[in-house]
């Protein structure tokens, strides 16, 4: 234990996902050795992302507006959205350069065990982008492990009797893994071969 | 015992850092234990994809016994035992990812197996059975799943002593049918021990459970539909009575 401000700081970083204690030990010293103006910097950009980012109203990815940088730009394919878990699989898809489409966010996968439903996921916000037609094709591109293949399952057998077209990344993303984890050329292929859900 | 090798469920999944993962096991000899995966959720693990909740492995571990000054170290993975092999024997969970009903009901047996095995590393060879015969039935599709979970819900409970009473009076135990049921007493009781606020089922919803509980499964299959919503309500409400904290993926199971 330390005293005051220091233990205060270890406290806060070990809360952070995927931080143990003696990372969090780690990086406090690290904060305190460092100049001044560095640490000013982090502070501010931490207030910053709180007050500034936002979720998109039409996609749920962080947005610094109302709607994201790709909802609001005109020369994305409006007739397919791509779903995903997290804002970082947007980004990781975005790095393929395979998809010209626009996104929905779900914010996680279906874990019952976790207590999480479909209805804590945003899918009565995608069933509504999908009510009035302009959308005639879904990729489903979450997790390739059991809780993202599962989620991906309950939304294809909600939304095919809708006459969308729904389809999901091809195999060769080994199952287990994250989306993230998977390299731009091998989640590029799994785009362009992806197979029609039936 | 350096490392040792067992049969086991994985029941459920935890991140750790970057790209690690706590498994909670249930296996054959050793009951439950927690182990971490190592570098499992990365895509190019061999591990990752027979890690999952609800594949039946086969499992080498190593144990790591705690450093003398574990009080300052990593909590979360300190004296956790390490994944160093893993065989495929089913990938019960992967099958069912493609059925949504059923998988929700594996994850609902999953949880519901590491909570009646309330002590760690205190053999459960019957419990495990019980919860490998279920997996089994629900991905060879042999019953509704929503029965399979009930069957392993009333079956579970009478492993732990805490069958209801279906022929006798949970009281008194005059033998029975009864058509009273009362969940605090324990089960049907006689027309002298009913309890005021007793619920009166249907006869085919207490015979159901009946046949739940021996796996008469020609009876079972063959009960119709409200028996089946009735005997339902009526164990998940036996079951939250005798756990503290309720099965938590119990109301999100799509039946
Ligand atoms: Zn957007
Ligand atoms: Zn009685």
């Amino acid at each position: 234990m330390y005293e005051g401000a220091v233990q205060d700081l270890i406290d806060e970083l070990g809360r952070l996902p995927g931080v143990g204690p003696k990372s969090a030990q780690r990086i406090a010293f690290h904060i305190l050795a460092t100049d001044t103006a560095d640490v000013e910097r982090l502070a501010a950009i931490l207030r910053r992302v709180k007050a500034d980012v936002r979720f998109c109203r039409i996609c749920g990815n962080v947005a610094e507006a109302d709607e994201c940088r790709i909802c609001r730009d005109p020369r994305r394919d409006l007739t397919v959205i791509c779903v995903v878990e997290e804002p970082k699989d947007v980004v990781a898809i975005e790095r393929t350069r395979e998809f010209r489409g626009r996104y929905h966010v779900l914010g996680g996968a279906i874990s019952p065990i976790d207590g999480v439903g479909p209805d804590d996921l945003r899918v009565r916000e995608l069933l509504q982008r999908l009510s009035d037609g302009t959308v005639t094709e879904l990729i489903l591109a979450t997790d390739p492990n059991l809780e993202g293949e599962a989620t991906a399952t309950y939304l294809a057998r909600l939304i095919k009797p809708m006459g969308v077209t729904v389809s999901r990344l091809a195999s060769g993303l080994p199952v287990g893994g994250d989306l993230e984890y998977a390299d731009e050329v091998t989640l590029g292929r799994a785009f362009s071969g992806r197979r029609t859900v039936d | 015992m350096p490392l040792y090798r067992d049969e086991a469920v994985v029941l459920r999944v935890h991140k750790l850092g970057e790209a690690d993962r706590i498994v909670t096991l249930l296996t054959r000899r050793h009951g439950r234990i927690r182990a971490v995966g190592k570098g499992v959720r990365r895509t190019s693990s061999r591990y990752g994809a027979r890690l999952e909740p609800g594949s039946h492995i086969d499992v080498q571990l190593h144990t790591r016994t705690a450093e003398p000054d574990a009080g300052r170290g990593h909590p979360r993975s300190n004296g956790l035992d390490l994944v160093t092999q893993v065989e495929t024997v089913e990938n019960y969970g992967a099958k069912l990812s493609c059925d949504y009903s059923a998988w929700t009901v594996a994850v609902a047996i999953c949880e519901t197996a590491e909570r009646f095995t309330a002590e760690e590393g205190e053999p459960a060879l019957r419990q495990y059975l019980l919860l490998v015969g279920a997996l089994k039935s629900l991905a060879r599709a042999e019953h509704d799943p929503s029965l399979i979970l009930d069957a392993f819900l009333i079956r579970s409970m009478s492993l732990a002593g805490w069958e209801p009473a279906l022929k006798e009076c949970a009281v008194c135990s005059a033998p029975g049918p009864h058509a009273a049921f009362h969940i605090v007493a324990g089960g049907t009781v006689c027309a002298n021990c009913r309890p005021p606020g007793s619920a009166r089922p249907q006869p085919e919803s207490l015979r159901l459970m009946s046949a739940l509980l021996c796996s008469d499964w020609p009876v079972a299959d063959a009960a119709p539909m409200p028996a089946c919503r009735e005997a339902s309500g009526l164990i998940a409400a036996h079951l939250q009575w005798h756990l503290e904290r309720g099965i938590r993926s119990l109301p999100l199971v799509d039946r």
